[in-house]
């Protein structure tokens, strides 16, 4: 039984990989702007043979 | 939808306006203006023309001229250095605030201005906030090219004196998402390890495992503790501190015993202890609160003067040369121009030119107003017509009306308004809640002090408000999304409450209550002939005066040829139409008799044809929309008007308001403010404001509630606690009632909440108060309490009508 105190650490430290990544995505300003990057997405299909040029949730001084 | 009722007319391709009579034709494309024209070719030529692809007619019209100078200020490193939020040897990124955006076209262009100039190199729009944070390269073009590239396409930039205010704090708070990704966390995983204790099939599993799964509980809930949960320990603290019970101090208590009997049972090995109540009371109630934080990102709230005045202004030196300097720079003696539709910024005696000043959004005067050379004019004030030239007599922080700003109403904190509903409820809650506990403790400690204790913590824990703490947020939040919908832009949640307790309301007059754009032209006197009448027009039509472009868009009909015009400044036009000699102007250049004169304090045109005085026209303010019925649905409350305009219209307001109601004339900005004051201290009223100008600034601020009307949502507005869009203005009262009803639906949800309270709290006190209970009833409590409010509010909504 003593599986579980790896299955438990494993789980955890997934779990905490998890936060990481929301944490992260939450301070490089994903979540400030929850509209223009759906209309800014639709952008680029309908544009055909220029260069993409911006990426959505660039870092804001 | 305009072209297809009107089937002859045509609109312009660019910015979707009529384009009249005569469009103006090119690349087989109808433009109104030279302005759109000029625009339209600038993007063709870039390719840029996916732009009408994405919405139809997206542009903003080119009508308004600009003046190449206007942005010469710009050049200054002093305010570029204000402008710029960084700056390295090679590049320049700053925000700019850009009211106009309004479509996906429109984030389509401005993400493509490095299109236009090279010299770009990024831009990125934040459509909600409706700014745009660009990147350029300062070697290859400057803040001056960027900002009249933005303008010739029809997106200026609002730059205002608060830009150079200083830093704006514009980094959105993104603390409560941290702090409730780590709790959400933290409740997951605690939630997991506490499983076991639930059932009946794992207790093996929990003897084995019982303290490393506390000990991991332990650990998850610590950053929970002292990060996510530290604003209501911090708030509960305030409260105390200020010898105030507030709705956290019996949330603090209750999360405090909660986390150190779980502490003390896993460390003694008692038991698995509540980590996991903990850590989810802690995330849902940080849920109710990012609710309650979530507002209107485009709305400005707490604008002051500042941000309505202008950066620069033109400076005359004494040689007769023009250059910009910074508003906030200007000293009194110096002379400034003033451009058609530039604002004055401080307060000046006219030296040149002919002043025609609109004070409609300043002190509430409905028609722009003639000043002659040698009279003060007060700043805020738009100057409509020629260049005038100004000597400055005040600086710009102490004129008439920025003066306002002085008061001591708008240096007092927010914080005022402690008395809110769930606040009160907190401090009945946290005294039956000791009370409680004390007796449990009290029966139980001679019987069996093991149980005592236990009911004592239970007690404390089970009785935690937490919710009844998210029943308002959750209520609020929603009626605040419902307003939303409607166009009713509440500041924050705290409103909602204050709207609820209204007996007061208190109008502006001018904009508020009239429409602002719009003035009824009524004509007294012989009735015209058709040729007449197309004589008048065809002289009105070359005046740029106001008045006269006022009454040419009451008549109907088509022009035809002027010969010998003339405007003579502060007086009237003439001119010769098809050989009728025709004299348009006030009743002194007419030469109207003063006993002849009627109803001295209307505004009123003349029109004489041939020497004989045909009769005059007058103007009337237009009232709004459903004004009436707003009115009649407010009858049981107090209702008065304060008034920046003169008594002309006292008659009609009568009429429309009734007999009880207090109407103030000649109001000055500060007599309103004082006049709120009044109504609350003396009469201790619970006042509404609802006003659009600079002149109510004081009034919005200092009444209970203030609404700025506006037509526009995100142009400037004062200082407030609500935006109104002018179009839902008929819905007002409605609005009122719905607050109202609001609080009816917390009272509703706390007694949902009471019940599961009263039902812990006895099994609390009789020491029944288990894990396994406790695991229900706590998210059950809060989950139940969550959806009712919810739904209530939905409910409510749908059968009110909003």
């Amino acid at each position: 039984m003593y599986i579980i105190f790896v299955l438990i650490a494993v789980s955890v430290l997934v779990a905490a990989g998890f936060l990481a990544a929301f944490l992260w995505a939450v301070r490089s300003g994903q979540y400030d702007d929850d509209y223009t990057p759906a209309v800014r997405m639709l952008f680029e299909n309908e544009f055909n043979g220029v260069p993409k040029t911006e990426k959505p949730g660039q870092k804001q001084s | 939808m305009e072209a297809a009722l009107q089937t002859n007319i045509q609109n312009c391709y660019h910015c979707g306006d009529s384009c009249g009579d005569e469009p103006i034709v090119a690349h087989e494309k109808a433009f109104c203006c030279d302005g759109c024209k000029a625009v339209y070719e600038l993007l063709e030529e870039n390719n840029l023309c996916t732009y009408y692809n994405l919405e139809e007619s997206p542009g903003l019209t080119g009508k308004k001229p600009v003046s190449d100078a206007r942005f010469a200020y710009l050049d200054d490193p002093g305010v570029e250095a204000q402008l710029i939020n960084f700056r390295s040897d090679k590049i320049c990124k700053l925000t700019f605030y850009i009211p106009q955006m309004h479509c996906s076209s429109c984030i389509w262009l401005l993400e493509n201005l490095f299109k236009l100039n090279p010299g770009i190199a990024e831009t990125t729009v934040n459509f909600m906030r409706k700014e745009v944070a660009l990147t350029y390269f300062h070697e290859k073009t400057s803040l001056r090219e960027v900002v009249e590239l933005l303008t010739r396409i029809g997106y200026e930039p609002a730059i205002t004196l608060a830009d150079t205010d200083g830093k704006k704090t514009t980094t959105k708070s993104r603390t409560i998402i941290y702090k409730l990704g780590i709790a959400g966390f933290a409740f997951g995983n605690v939630m997991l390890l506490a499983f076991p204790d639930y059932l009946d099939f794992t207790q093996g599993l929990q003897h084995s495992f019982g303290s490393f799964f506390g000990y991991l509980s332990i650990l998850l809930s610590i950053p929970v503790f002292f990060y996510s949960a530290r604003g209501f320990f911090t708030s509960a603290w305030e409260g105390i501190k200020q010898r105030m019970v507030n709705i956290d101090l019996p949330i603090s208590t209750g999360l405090l015993a909660l986390f150190f009997v779980s502490l003390f049972d896993i460390l003694t090995g008692h038991g698995p202890g509540y980590l996991d109540s903990f850590t989810g009371l802690v995330f849902f109630m940080l849920i109710g609160k990012y609710f309650q934080q979530r507002t209107y990102d485009t709305l400005s709230f707490d604008r002051d003067y500042t941000s309505y005045f202008p950066v620069s202004i033109t400076v005359l030196k004494e040689n007769g040369e023009e250059s910009s300097t910074a508003v906030r720079n200007l000293q009194v003696g110096d002379r400034i121009r003033i451009r058609n539709q530039e604002l004055i910024p401080a307060d000046a005696i006219l030296l040149h030119g002919r002043a025609m000043i609109d004070y409609s959004f300043v002190s509430g005067e409905s028609e722009p107003v003639e000043k002659v050379v040698g009279e003060v004019i007060y700043a805020g004030g738009r100057q409509v017509g020629e260049s005038i030239e100004l000597e400055v007599v005040k600086e710009v922080s102490q004129g008439y009306l920025t003066q306002l700003w002085n008061d001591t109403v708008f240096s007092k904190n927010e914080e005022q308004y402690l008395h809110t509903y769930s606040n009160i409820a907190g401090k009945y809650f946290i005294i039956v809640t000791l009370m409680v506990a004390a007796g449990a403790l009290v029966y139980w400690v001679p019987r069996d002090m093991d149980i005592a204790m236990k009911a004592f913590t239970s007690v404390l824990i089970i009785a935690c408000p937490c919710a009844l703490s998210l029943a308002t947020p959750f209520v609020h939040g929603h009626t605040m999304r419902v307003f939303g919908r409607n166009k009713f832009y509440l500041k924050n949640t705290g409103v909602v409450e204050r709207l609820a307790k209204i007996d007061t309301v208190v109008f502006d007059k001018t904009g508020t209550l009239t429409e602002p754009s719009e003035a009824e032209v009524t004509y007294t006197g012989k009735t015209l002939s058709e040729p007449q009448q197309q004589a008048i027009l065809s002289v009105l039509r070359h005046s740029t005066h106001p008045l006269s472009q006022r009454i040419s868009e009451s008549i109907q009909g088509s022009t035809a040829p002027v010969t010998g015009f003339q405007e003579y400044t502060g007086k009237g036009l003439v001119g010769e139409v098809n050989g009728m000699l025709v004299r348009v102007g006030s009743a002194a250049y007419l030469g109207v008799p003063a006993d002849k004169q009627k109803d001295t304090l209307k505004t009123t045109v003349y029109v004489s044809v041939d020497g004989v005085v045909l009769g005059y026209y007058t103007f009337f303010n237009v009232y709004r929309n459903g004004l009436s019925s707003v009115l009649g649905d407010l009858k049981e409350k107090k209702i008065a008007v304060l008034s920046g305009d003169n008594d002309h219209e006292e008659a009609r307001l009568r009429e429309l308001l009734g007999n009880e109601a207090e109407l103030n004339f000649n109001q000055s900005p500060v007599q309103k403010l004082e006049y709120i004051q009044k109504l609350k201290e003396q009469d201790h009223r619970q006042v509404l404001m609802v006003g659009d100008g600079l002149n109510d600034a004081g009034a919005l601020k200092q009444s209970d509630a203030g609404i700025a009307l506006s037509n526009s949502v995100t142009n400037f507005s004062p200082s407030c606690d609500a935006i109104l869009d002018a179009e839902s203005f008929d819905k007002l009262s409605l609005f009122l009632k719905f607050s109202k009803k609001t609080m009816t639906l917390i009272l509703l949800t706390f007694a949902v909440s009471l019940v599961y309270n009263v039902v812990g709290l006895t099994m609390a006190v009789m020491g029944l108060f288990t894990p396994i209970v406790s695991a229900i009833l706590m998210p059950i409590s809060t989950l139940s309490v969550m959806t009712f409010a919810t739904l209530s509010v939905k409910y409510a909504a749908k059968k009110a009508g909003l």
